[in-house]
Parts: structure tokens; sequence; C-alpha cells
């Protein structure tokens, strides 16, 4: 990668050159970047769905134990920075690994890998939040159809699996969709602990080119694009799953 | 097991950087209420231009992450030798100022819908009642619609407000040493994530609190006439 560095002083065309797909252009790793916030954000919130699952499941649940253990979990996870749980993430894992390398004779700091550490963190916030969309979501079932499908002989799997869940997925879209443009902004923080994600590869590009607003005001634009486009899809599936639904409002 | 020494040196470590997270806070949510009553004005005010002025700034400052923002305004402004040779730069150069710039804007944009709900939540035939009583809009603004929009959005506030106080942890990425600046230099010096994590979490747990207790303290002072709203458990994540 060889920039040319260029003036402060640049108009629109200079811009355009900039980012542009030319041999000194940076749209070409801008774009792989956003790329990468993407893909760390998809891992990201998966993990996210997983823990939300158990998170939902441990605070329904009959035991005391269990509902105050998935309780300290969203309340924790949700009242601290993520950033926060970024560094322990990283440098938690980086420790273990460090003193594992040690033991093979190592010696110095062993990085954690940096995807992983980052998806995991952000998986490990974005559960947190999920797990309240799912119990909301269980909670907004009408209590009748529970008992009438009980009062029918359903054992309970079958009752959660045709009655609860079909439901439950429907009431959860629309929180879903906020916790994913959560986790999405959430990725940006990855880039301090090195991933090259959106961020980080406009920070590399500011400090080469000496054109800080440049990349930031392009980072920024292309965030949007995503969560826009995301936000469409999110709608698009909501509207899907509220096919045959009657509303009392429009 | 538990090195109990260590989590007080921690915890004494880390209050150090509690002013300035709990500064950082006020300063960006009084500002941030202020621009945010201005944009929500603008939501309302019924005229094409100003409306579609304040949704573009809402949709971009929700839209793109805090990280971007604070960057932008702390570096990014730098590439202006306009703006450096301005009376502002003073100000722009410092990352406590740009920080509060930054975040301020930031919850600008979600204070706006909160105060845009509470605005129009209130009862159009009370409005009607006002004005055909002879109240003048602003005096009807004032007495009416005001005094009933702050009630029903201090719930919504709450947790915005407790969202800032997280949010100010970004401020570390440049430079300043709030309590999780301190976090990260510590984790760095000891080696001890875990417990300099829980120590951190801690703090801004029972930080949280308070805000959250002050908000429900305020929330029974403006309940004028009637008994103050159940605490509901409102979702504290940003709505679309």
């Amino acid at each position: 990668m060889s920039h040319m560095r260029r003036n402060a002083e640049g108009g629109a065309l200079d811009y355009f050159r900039l980012m542009g797909f030319g041999p000194d252009g940076w749209g070409r790793d801008m774009l792989a970047a956003t790329g990468m916030t993407v893909a760390v954000s998809v891992v990201g919130f998966a993990i996210g769905i997983v823990l939300g699952c158990l998170g939902a499941a441990a605070k329904l649940s009959r035991f005391r134990a269990l509902r105050a253990a998935a309780e300290c979990y969203t309340t924790v996870f949700r009242g601290v920075p993520d950033l926060l749980v970024i560094y322990l993430f990283y440098f938690g894992s980086s420790s273990v690994i460090t003193a594992v390398a040690a033991m093979f004779g190592a010696s110095g700091f062993v990085g954690a890998p940096t995807f992983l550490t980052g998806a995991l963190a952000i998986g490990v916030v974005s559960g947190a939040y999920q797990a309240e969309v799912f119990v909301g979501a269980v909670q907004g079932l009408a209590r009748g159809e529970v008992e009438a499908a009980r009062a029918c002989g359903m054992p309970p799997l079958l009752l959660f699996r045709r009655i609860v869940l079909p439901q439950a997925i429907r009431f959860a879209i629309p929180g879903l969709g906020n916790v994913w443009q959560l986790v999405l902004k959430e990725s940006a923080l990855i880039s301090v602990i090195g991933l090259i994600e959106l961020m980080r590869q406009a920070q590399i590009g500011a400090g080469s080119t000496r054109q800080p607003f440049s990349f930031f005001i392009t980072a920024a634009a292309l965030y949007l694009l995503v969560t826009f486009v995301s936000g469409i899809g999110f709608r698009a599936l909501e509207e899907r799953s509220m096919r045959g639904i009657r509303r009392a409002s429009g | 097991m538990i090195d109990l020494p260590f989590f007080v040196d921690s915890l004494t470590t880390l209050a150090r950087g509690i002013p300035l997270t709990l500064q950082l806070t006020a300063m960006s949510v009084l500002l941030g209420a202020v621009a945010a009553l201005g944009l929500a004005l603008m939501r309302v005010s019924g005229f094409a231009p100003l409306d579609l002025a304040a949704r573009f700034y809402i949709v971009a400052f929700r839209g793109t992450p805090l990280l971007v923002q604070i960057y932008l305004i702390y570096f990014g402004l730098g590439q202006f030798p306009e703006l450096r040779q301005s009376f502002l730069w003073p100000f722009l150069r410092e990352a406590y100022w740009c920080a509060v710039l930054a975040l301020a804007l930031n919850t600008a944009a979600y204070g706006a819908e909160i105060i845009r709900g509470g605005l129009i939540g209130v009862p159009a035939g009370q409005i009607e009642a006002a004005r055909a009583f002879g109240m003048s809009r602003f005096l009807a603004f004032r007495r009416i619609i005001l005094p009933q929009a702050i009630r029903l959005m201090l719930p919504a506030y709450g947790n915005e407000a407790i969202l800032m106080v997280k949010a100010t942890a970004l401020a570390s990425t440049i430079t300043l040493m709030e309590v999780t600046g301190i976090a990260a230099k510590l984790i760095s010096q000891t080696y001890r994530p875990i417990e300099v994590f829980a120590c951190a979490g801690v703090i801004y747990l029972a930080i949280n609190f308070i805000v959250a207790r002050a908000f429900l303290a305020l929330q029974r002072a403006t309940a004028w006439d009637r008994k103050p709203p159940a605490l509901r458990n409102v979702e504290s994540t940003r709505h679309a």
C-alpha cells in the first residue's frame, strides 16, 4: 500500500480521487473494511442470539438461582461501558494465551486473535440486551393460548415449538432490529484492539494521508449506509412476520 | 484466592476518574438536552424545511457510531486550516471540549425523539382548550404542554442519561483519563483484567444506580397533581 501523502487543502475532486478506486485511492480498502465491520457484527450478533436465548430461558425459569444469575448477567453487561468489556475480553484472553505460550517457552506478550475476541465481546454485550428482548416477546404471548394448548394435551416441548416460538419470534423482531443497530455501532469499538474494520481502516488512512476529516466522514457515511440498508431489511422482515395479523392501527 | 488489597488499590485508583466521568456526563446531558429541545421543536414545527433538517440530523447521529463522531471532531476538524486559525480552536484543540461536544451532539439526536414523544403525547383537546381560553401559543406551551411533556418523557430520558454515563467511556480513546481510561491503563500495567473490570464495573453500576434514583426523584417531584407513576421497566435499548 503506497499512498501519496497529500496536501491538507483539497477540493471535492481531490476527495474523490482519495476515496476512489485508482492506484492511490483508498476506496477498495474502505469497502473491504466495511465488509469486515459487517462480518464481525454478524458473528457478534449471532453469539448474542445464543446468549440471549439462554439468558431469557434462565430469566423465565422456575429456579431462583438461574433467575438471579441471568439478572446479574443482564444488569452488569447492560450497565458497564462496552469499551470496558472489550478490554476485558482482549486482555483476559491474551493473558491466558500468553501464559500458555510461556509454558512452551515463548516470552513476552501474545495478543489474542482480535476478530474472535471482538466478536465475543460484542456478543456478550448484545446477548444481555437480547435476553431482555426475548423475555418481553415471550411475555407478550396471550396467556389463554398457552392454557388452551395445555388443555389440548400438548407436551411442553411441542407447546414451545408450535405456540410460543412462532409468536415470540414475531414479537422479538423490532427489538432485535434495535439491538442489531446497536451491535453495528458497537463494532467500531473493536478498532481499539487493532482489528482492521471500518474505524481502524479510517484511522490508518487518516494517519498516512493527514486527511482525518475525509476518512472519518467517509467511515460515517458507510456506517450510515449499512444501518440504513439493514433497517430496510428488518422492516421488511417485520412486515413479513405480521402477514395475516389484524392490527388496530395501521 | 481473592486478593483483597489489590481490589482496594484498584478501586482507589479508579475512583480518581469518577469526577471526570460525572462531569462529562452532566455537561453532555445538559447541553444535549437544550439542543434536543430545539430539534424536537423543529420536528413538531410543521414547517417542512425545519422538520427535514432535524430529521436529517437525527438520522445521521443515530446511524453512526459515537466513536466516529468523536474522532471527526477531535482529529477531523484539524484538517481545515481556516478552523485552526479561528477563535474556536482553543476549545476544539482540547480533548475535553471535543468529548463534551461529541457526546452532547450525539445525545441531542436521541433526546430529540424522546422530547418529541413527550410533546405529542399531550392531548390535543387540552391545547385547544388553552387556546380557546385565550392563552397565547407561548403561554399554552409554557403552562399546558411543557409541564406535561416533561412528565411524559422523564422515564425515557433517565435511560438516555444512563446510556450517556456509559458513553463517556469513549472519551478515553482521545486521552481523557476517566474511569475506563484509568482501567485500561491499570489492566495493561498489571495484566489482571478480571479484577480491574470488576472494580470499574462496580463503579459504573453504582453511578447508574444513582442516576436512575435521581431521575425517579425527578419524576416524583414533577408529579404535580397525581400520584407518582409506577416504576416501569423501560427497555434500555435505543429505539429506532
